[in-house]
């Protein structure tokens, strides 16, 4: 090796660890205050790791908060979401990859049109329609509407998914006298369990993170999601910051579990999908 | 095939009617559930809230609800604030997308080229994106807070700051905790998307310039650069479209404040609505904010065609 390939190999391994650095910083001071105990919390503010670790914020919060009843809700609200759109979303992806059909330039018009407007725009609307229906301050309200955010996009993930399987596979099923739906079913489908999976991630994570619909639509304690519920804790008087961070590690599990679950696909997903295009 | 035999003439095909009916409908039946959705869940809405912006609506007043006309439109032309937020949403807008395409430019190209632990190294840079944004805003707010936070004290340190103050709280640079905030969580979007295109371009081609005796940055600018063009100018677009319209960060981490100097277009919409419950004003700023967009996005796509044209 020249002495420039090394000075380069070098460079290039700084620059990684100073974006890992930076990508993780933010996260571990998360963890330093969750662990920091009240009275080092002022006097220790700047230091690395505190010179005493206590798990009395986890223990409070878990124990006599109700951060776990937000914490089931935001579980359910997130899971059925992430199903639900995927089912959707497969269904629809799949009818724009394989068919040609009367309408589908409008169809697709009408949900690129749902990614460019402001969906702020529709929050008061929204509480307006689904208030005499019962359905603000209910789990459920939150999840139909969840599901028509994330469909759209899902649906263009799920077609590139689509459009990287060979049609001749469920042509040939055909042939042998399957159905369509059979050849899609048990074909097509268990082909793209990898996509199916990404698009499931993704949707988690995103109903997982929803905070304005949330404040918005849910008013009560026992329908809040973790986003509601946490911010409850910084209008508080004066802000925990031990608790508020301790109850911050435990939204982050979930929505890291699934993002490591998932990220290996993401990169394939979009290279296919790119080669495509 | 499908095409073929849906294509064929009504003559030829003899299969019995229910069966062609049944086949014809099949793209219908499949996209008809995710349709009925966004109709009824964004499109009715959509248009309701069209029709707020030119009535009296607030939530608390029963009487509420009567036609007034542009009478929001001409308050809105008068709002101070509004401007503000207008000239702040520009702002947010054009530096957020800029550092974090730059930085996730960078990325991606560092993690492309193979080394030991990269699958690591990519899961650990792309972890912020995973982050829910309240939870990064409540945390950068932390980190901006001299209190419990380090940041402050590292630019007092460096000479940057007269004393450890929350940036926050200053109306001159406040707004640049939530920018650093959202470059922070917005810079693996914009790498998985680069990283995705990069590892479309054919190896091939580098090892023909290599050979050629192209130096790295001849071949950056004539292999990868028009190899991504097309995904650069689609995900700067779609990116400056949705960050404008984000505005959890903010609402996290300042709500606005200090003097509405933080304040943009989509916070102060979500200001009228939630904390106002003025419902016909927000719906009044938020068409505007609509138009702006579209007159935006419309630009860029004839930016696009006259660029194509003269190529």
């Amino acid at each position: 090796m020249t002495r420039k390939r090394i000075v380069a190999t070098v460079a290039h391994r700084v620059a990684i660890l100073a974006y890992v650095l930076f990508a993780l910083f933010p996260l571990f001071w998360v963890l330093k205050i969750s662990v920091t105990p009240n009275d080092l919390l002022y006097s220790e503010g700047v230091r690395l790791w505190p010179s005493r670790t206590v798990f009395d914020h986890f223990d409070f919060v878990i124990r006599h908060s109700d951060f776990p009843l937000f914490f089931r809700n935001s579980m359910i609200v997130s899971l059925s979401t992430a199903v639900i759109v995927t089912i959707l979303s497969s269904l629809g992806g799949y009818a724009m990859s394989r068919f040609s059909f009367r309408g589908k330039f409008w169809i697709v018009g009408l949900m690129l049109l749902t990614q460019m407007f402001p969906l702020v725009m529709l929050i008061a609307p929204i509480f307006k329609i689904l208030s005499p229906l019962g359905l603000t301050n209910s789990l459920s309200g939150l999840i139909l509407v969840y599901v028509a955010f994330n469909v759209p996009f899902a649906t263009f993930l799920m077609q590139s998914f689509f459009d990287g399987i060979p049609k001749d596979l469920e042509e040939a099923a055909m042939i042998d006298g399957a159905t369509r739906f059979t050849a899609f079913r048990q074909i097509i489908l268990p082909l793209t369990l990898p996509g199916m999976a990404a698009t499931l991630g993704f949707v988690f994570t995103a109903a997982w993170s929803e905070l304005l619909f949330a404040l918005m639509l849910i008013s009560g304690v026992d329908a809040s999601t973790f986003p509601v519920g946490l911010l409850s804790f910084v209008s508080k008087f004066s802000v925990d910051f031990g608790q508020m961070m301790a109850a911050g590690v435990l939204a982050l599990i979930p929505a890291c579990l699934f993002f490591f679950f998932i990220q290996r696909y993401l990169v394939q997903g979009l290279t296919a999908g790119a080669v495509k295009g | 095939m499908t095409e073929a035999v849906n294509a064929a003439p009504y003559g030829r095909d003899r299969r019995p009617f229910l069966r062609r009916l049944a086949s014809a409908s099949e793209p219908y039946l499949y996209s008809a559930p995710a349709l009925i959705l966004i109709v009824t869940v964004m499109l009715v809405p959509l248009v309701i809230g069209i029709s707020y912006a030119f009535r009296d609506m607030t939530l608390l007043d029963p009487f509420s609800g009567g036609f007034i006309g542009l009478d929001h439109f001409r308050a809105l032309a008068k709002d101070k604030t509004f401007w503000q937020a207008l000239k702040n949403t520009v702002y947010w807008t054009g530096y957020s997308v800029a550092l974090q395409f730059c930085f996730g430019l960078i990325l991606a190209l560092l993690l492309d080229k193979p080394f030991r632990g990269r699958g690591l190294a990519q899961a650990l840079c792309f972890l912020p994106w995973a982050v829910p944004s309240f939870l990064s805003g409540l945390n950068w707010a932390m980190l901006f807070n001299p209190i419990v936070g380090p940041i402050p004290h590292w630019l007092y340190g460096l000479g940057l700051m007269s004393a450890p103050d929350n940036l926050l709280s200053s109306p001159d640079h406040a707004m640049w905790g939530p920018i650093i905030a959202n470059v922070w969580w917005g810079i693996p979007f914009f790498a998985i998307t680069l990283l995705a295109a990069l590892q479309s371009i054919p190896r091939d081609l580098y090892e023909a310039a290599a050979i050629d005796g192209a130096t790295p940055f001849q071949r950056f600018r004539s292999i990868t650069l028009p190899f991504l063009a097309p995904t650069i100018a689609i995900t700067v677009m779609l990116r400056t479209v949705w960050i404008a319209n984000f505005a959890d960060l903010i609402v996290v981490m300042t709500n606005g404040g200090p003097a509405d100097r933080t304040q943009i277009v989509a916070s102060y919409i979500f200001t009228q609505a939630f904390r106002r419950l003025d419902f016909g004003y927000a719906s009044a700023i938020a068409m505007v904010l609509l138009a702006l967009l579209l007159v935006y996005s419309m630009l860029i796509v004839l930016l696009r065609q006259t660029l194509l044209r003269e190529r």
